[in-house]
């Protein structure tokens, strides 16, 4: 029973993030809009959008090699299996254990290689550009990512994300500036790996400063769907974490009832448009930065995981 | 017949392909049938590893009549040797099988094969040694017969300056470990392993043996500063001596570090973990600086080779500090990632090594910046390649992420140490490897990006052909290996575990039983990782989501020239290249760390000549040490030049002040 | 002592390191000042709560203090100068950001592993944790002086030392009264001595980079 019950929270999860992706990228595009006093398309255009290039024939660079073909369902499958892995509604997701909170990062990581590879699989100038960029993000938001995944697993001993979600849950955690350290890190290295403002404009093209629009310049029809729904994904992914690890409220414990699930359900849809509101008022109050200033906003990321954990040490060891 | 004896048996045999290989090397066929050979023994030399693993009784030992004569030439066999012996087997049989092959084309085989049996045999022998005399001579007949291979191109002006500093460093190296042995030498001077191990020492003569330890394994391993041989050495040797030296070599000198400060030096101080934390953290971060920054394909690889062996040592530093405390299991898991580590470096650097054998073969290039569009014409190749550059960058579901996953998980378990110096180091060190894991990222699509996507930019690139049969078939089956040890994680840990007890004293619990091929190293509410799944789940979706897009929307596709944002430009010098792909780093880190600088000299208006955009890095190791050493060495050498023309007479007095200074330090001295 | 009322004075001591941090990534001398006001209204309230656990109600003028003169008065003085003077905006430094910040990294954990080992024999757990924060505010407000050109951001390094040294006080069991007023007081003549000194060098140098008065140094070559 509890296999079963564990089974269809697993697939529900799978499904219900597949779902919300584009939804979420909806919204906040229509907030963004709202923001600076236009209307918006409407929240389900993502999706429209989706099924068009679906449908539509790709259109091929002449010496694209095999590696750009097969390289957008590796990226999709690689987002989709660690946004499932992350609980959103319930923390009793029976996969969990298959990759704790690196794995999930270092998941990710591999969606990015595979990204950057195939921008410079065709051979232009502007897929090297984004490639190089997003590998230099990258490169500086893994260990900010990490120094954040030890201090929380310095506070609730373990990387595992549902058992860390149980623990922030419980009222043993306290009030802990490190923790509040941690979730201004993760907020910064979400918003450069999702290549939001101030790191990269996602509603840019044509623009020497673009990174992950450049990375797939010459992706189109299916493959660029593919590729925007794993963007989504990702997107999606960071909030769901964020309100897993810090505002774990709501979240349906595993075995409880039906009526959990629905409220754990809701609880995260709130969250998921909390965080799509939050993320288009920060965006649109702030200017897009140099590229060779983000290795100082990531380092900033950086330095504030790390003053986290030695914070944590100097209050574990009174 | 024992183990033991087999493995010497087959060192030996090993060794005496050296004069048959000088005999046979102008025949045709001579070097295929060489290579066969050591092929066939190195693979034997896996099974007697595994045997002296699987077993894992006490030492076997015995004594040849070799060497002093009045001491023999001590061997042994335990878990630990025989775990590198299976690194060596592996990587001996792969890179000899691809040899080959390789040979075919090698333009002086004569020069190579003398050489390739006997570095094979005596890195044998070195694992084997029981006592210091064996060890040394082995280990340094070792450093000779690379050295011998290095210089192999004598011709190449860079090879002879390669070798020539390779041989400096080897001897500054096997003079700090014969100081080693020195201060480990047992009571009456027993040079044994066993004398030493039961003898008793004062923590000045441990830390001390320490240093020196570091000194020479680590010189040959390639710690940061005393790595700058490493990548001039490594990449002048043939293609698959590269790989031994690189994937196996640098494993031996590791070896001898853990053999020396885990098993013989008995407890250490909890102070010596830092300076070998600290050395491993700098090392990994410079090792993979300098490989993003390096325009060679071979070159890039041999620095990525010293940030690796930074990341073993963090875990070797690591797995010192939790016994220091008596943290015995902790400290096994820490050595579980080192070993594991070891072997899985070893497997993806000898394939990356030899791809790009394999290229260079094809296009006489190593320069990334003469390649691209390999993808198309070498595609068996490229497909090998993507396996190894995706398990070197850390990413699940290949071996080189299972191995930092663990060397992470024994970092978070850093917060028990009762030291507050090394609870505020290893976060530190944490974000680091980190860091240098995201930059072996950087550079392994910077590597396969510019050399085998993108278009050819060179004629020789555009007219490359497929490596032969031999070369794919060993690169197939390390490529193989990766796979495995990546989804097998489990296995790989039980299988090392008696090594581990060995060195730490304690084991990470047994894997293997785990549901689902899961890898759990302290407890599941802590963490876990299961290659195997997330590689059945990722295929799955992806296929799922191919099928379904395919059945389901369409699959209509059309070829048509690249996009590029309206402006595709024919010239293939457009594209990104090495120097421009590795700018954002340069400028980022290099700044400091290697004196990165980029001069524009931009002609003033009216003139026709073009800008021009220079970009240079050096390594500070050469300029801040190496350079001032060689110039007082020089100086100094200057100075006394005047000694060798003076008078008879003049001579004779300084033979008599000496030996006057001589007679009054003894009397002071009594 | 409870658990949450320890977790806030945690909270607050920890806050003012992480501004102190702050102020290092700043590259604007406006934000600077805003994130220097920002720091003493932390300080205010660390000191205030001190007050309201130690019972100790002269701390309650101390952040008062803090509060009126180092969040508002110093700031806005500060201000009128820089715009008086019309000085370049940018906080130019000697070394940058990234390295900096690394090295305030390595100057916490310095005071932290000092402090935690040198009053290992205290028993008030706040005391001690706000001894090592307020070190980390008092290095990183030097590391602020020495790697930074404008004398502006040197006066705002000097001020932020100074805030460590009031969080290091209001720790260790209050400051008497008196010597609270006379610090506060020393301050505020600091900062009008520097005033005056900064229009001097302007008059003479054109310029508030301290590098300017090197020139003028006999010793110099």
């Amino acid at each position: 029973m509890e296999l079963i019950q564990g089974l269809l929270v697993q697939g529900v999860q799978m499904l219900l993030v597949l779902v919300l992706a584009p939804g979420l990228v909806g919204l906040v595009r229509k907030v963004k809009a709202r923001l600076t006093r236009r209307r918006g398309a409407s929240l389900l255009q993502p999706y429209r959008d989706i099924l068009r290039l679906m449908r539509k024939e790709v259109v091929l660079a002449e010496n694209a090699s095999w590696l750009f073909r097969v390289a957008p369902y590796a990226i999709f499958a690689a987002t989709w299996v660690a946004a499932a892995l992350v609980p959103s509604f319930a923390t009793g997701l029976q996969f969990s254990w298959t990759a704790d909170l690196i794995a999930i990062v270092a998941l990710l990581g591999s969606a990015r290689f595979f990204l950057a590879l195939a921008g410079m699989d065709v051979g232009t100038a502007f897929g090297g550009i984004g490639a190089s960029r997003e590998v230099m993000i990258g490169a500086f938001a893994e260990p900010a990512m990490l120094l954040t995944v030890f201090t929380l697993a310095l506070v609730a001993g373990s990387t595992q994300l549902s058992v860390v979600a149980a623990f922030m849950a419980s009222p043993e955690v306290g009030l802990r500036v490190s923790l509040g350290l941690a979730l201004v890190a993760l907020v910064i290295v979400a918003i450069a790996e999702n290549a939001r403002i101030p790191v990269d404009n996602p509603a840019t093209h044509l623009e020497l400063t673009m990174v992950h629009e450049a990375m797939v310049l010459e992706y189109s029809g299916r493959h660029l769907a593919m590729i925007e729904i794993a963007a989504a994904l990702k997107l999606l992914l960071y909030v769901a974490l964020v309100g897993c690890v810090f505002l774990p409220w709501g979240m349906a414990a595993p075995g409880s009832g039906l009526a959990a699930h629905l409220v754990g359900l809701a609880a995260f849809l709130a969250k998921l448009a909390g965080g799509a509101v939050l993320l288009a008022v920060f965006e649109t109050a702030i200017a897009k930065m140099r590229v060779f200033r983000v290795p100082d906003f990531l380092g900033a990321a950086l330095m504030l995981g790390l003053l986290g954990t030695l914070l944590l040490f100097v209050s574990r060891s009174l | 017949m024992t183990a033991l004896e087999a493995g010497l048996l087959l060192a030996a045999g090993l060794l005496a392909l050296g004069p048959a290989g000088a005999l046979v090397a102008q025949r045709t066929g001579g070097a295929a049938i060489v290579s066969g050979a050591s092929a066939a023994l190195a693979t034997a030399f896996v099974a007697v590893g595994l045997w002296a693993l699987l077993a894992a009784g006490p030492p076997v030992r015995t004594v040849l009549p070799l060497g002093l004569p009045w001491i023999g030439a001590h061997f042994r066999l335990d878990a630990l040797s025989g775990f590198f012996l299976v690194v060596l087997g592996l990587g001996g049989a792969a890179a000899s099988l691809y040899g080959i092959g390789y040979m075919r084309h090698a333009a002086a085989p004569g020069r190579v094969l003398p050489f390739y049996g006997p570095f094979l045999g005596a890195m044998a022998l070195v694992l084997l040694a029981d006592d210091a005399f064996t060890f040394l001579v082995s280990w340094e007949s070792m450093s000779l017969l690379s050295w011998a291979l290095v210089v192999s191109d004598h011709r190449d002006a860079e090879a002879r300056r390669a070798s020539y500093v390779y041989l400096l460093m080897a001897g500054l190296g096997t003079m700090a470990l014969l100081f080693a042995f020195g201060l480990l030498a047992g009571a009456e001077g027993g040079y044994g392993f066993e004398a030493i191990a039961a003898a008793e020492r004062g923590p000045e003569v441990t830390a001390a043996i320490l240093f020196l330890m570091l000194l020479g394994a680590g010189s040959k391993a390639g710690v940061v500063p005393l790595h700058v041989w490493l990548p001039l050495a490594h990449p002048a040797a043939p293609s698959h001596v590269s790989a031994l030296m690189s994937g196996v070599m640098t494993k031996v000198a590791l070896y001898a570090f853990i053999r020396v400060v885990f098993d013989l030096l008995g407890p250490v101080a909890w102070w010596a973990s830092p300076v070998v934390i600290i050395l491993g953290a700098a090392t990994a971060v410079m090792g993979i600086l300098f490989a993003i920054v390096d325009g060679d394909a071979k070159r890039i690889l041999a620095y990525s080779t010293i940030e690796n062996v930074g990341v073993i040592l963090v875990a070797l530093g690591l797995a010192l500090a939790f016994r220091a405390n008596g943290m015995t299991a902790l400290a096994a898991l820490a050595l579980t990632a080192a070993l594991f580590h070891v072997l899985n470096h070893m497997l993806f650097k000898s394939l990356l090594f030899m791809a790009a054998g394999a290229v260079l073969s094809a296009t006489g290039r190593r320069a990334l910046d003469a390649l691209g569009g390999l993808i198309h014409r070498m595609p068996v190749t490229a497909v090998l390649t993507l396996v190894g550059v995706t398990a070197i960058a850390a990413l699940p579901p290949l071996n080189g992420f299972a191995s930092e996953w663990l060397l992470f998980q024994g970092i978070l378990q850093s917060p028990g140490l009762p030291q507050p110096a090394l609870q505020l180091l290893l976060p530190a060190t944490g974000g680091l490897l980190a860091l240098s894991a995201a930059l072996a990222a950087v550079c392994f699509v910077r590597f396969y990006g510019v050399a085998f996507l993108g278009r050819p930019r060179s004629d020789v690139a555009a007219g490359a052909v497929e490596a032969d049969r031999w070369s794919l078939a060993a690169m197939a089956v390390l490529a193989a290996l990766c796979v495995l040890a990546g989804i097998l994680p489990g296995a790989a840990v039980d299988l090392i575990a008696p090594a581990v007890g060995q060195a730490a004293g304690g084991r990470v619990p047994p894997q293997l039983g785990n549901p689902w091929l899961t890898l759990v190293p302290v407890a599941e509410v802590q963490s876990s990782y299961s290659g195997f799944l997330v590689l059945v789940f990722t295929t799955a979706s992806a296929m799922t989501a191919a099928w379904l897009v395919h059945r389901l929307a369409s699959r209509r596709l059309r070829r048509g020239p690249a996009w590029d944002c309206g402006f595709p430009l024919a010239d293939p010098a457009t594209q990104y290249g090495a120097g421009s792909f590795a700018q954002p780093i340069r400028r980022a880190l290099g700044g400091t760390l290697l004196a990165a600088r980029e001069r524009v000299e931009m002609p003033p208006p009216g003139d026709l000549r073009p800008a021009r955009h220079a970009a240079s890095t050096e390594d500070l190791a050469w300029t801040w040490l190496y350079l001032p050493v060689a110039a007082g060495v020089g100086a100094l050498a200057a100075r006394l030049n005047g000694l060798q023309f003076l008078t008879i007479r003049r001579y004779l007095s300084l033979v008599f002040v000496s030996l006057i200074l001589l007679l009054v330090g003894l009397a002071v001295w009594n | 002592m409870d658990g949450l009322a320890f977790d806030i004075a945690h909270l607050l001591a920890g806050g003012l390191v992480l501004v102190s941090f702050m102020m290092l990534y700043q590259d604007r001398l406006y934000a600077l000042l805003n994130v220097f006001a920002l720091q003493a209204v932390v300080l205010a309230a660390a000191v205030a709560w001190q007050a309201r656990i130690q019972e100790a109600h002269h701390l309650y003028v101390t952040a008062a203090i803090a509060l009126v003169f180092k969040a508002v008065i110093v700031p806005w003085a500060l201000h009128r100068i820089m715009q008086r003077l019309g000085v370049h905006r940018e906080v130019e430094t000697v070394v940058s950001i990234g390295p900096t910040m690394l090295a305030g990294m390595g100057l916490v954990a310095l005071s932290v592993v000092l402090m935690l080992q040198l009053t290992a024999a205290a028993d008030n757990p706040l005391a001690r944790e706000d001894l090592a924060f307020a070190l980390s505010v008092v290095l990183l407000g030097l590391l602020m002086m020495v790697t930074r050109r404008n004398a502006v951001s040197q006066v705002v390094g000097f001020m932020s030392l100074e805030n460590g040294l009031i969080l290091a006080a209001t720790g260790a069991q209050g400051m008497p009264f008196v010597v609270e007023i006379s610090v506060a007081f020393s301050v505020l003549i600091a900062l009008i001595v520097i005033g005056v000194f900064l229009f001097r060098i302007r008059e003479r140098f054109d310029t508030v980079d301290v590098g300017a008065l090197d020139e003028f140094r006999g010793d110099r070559q």
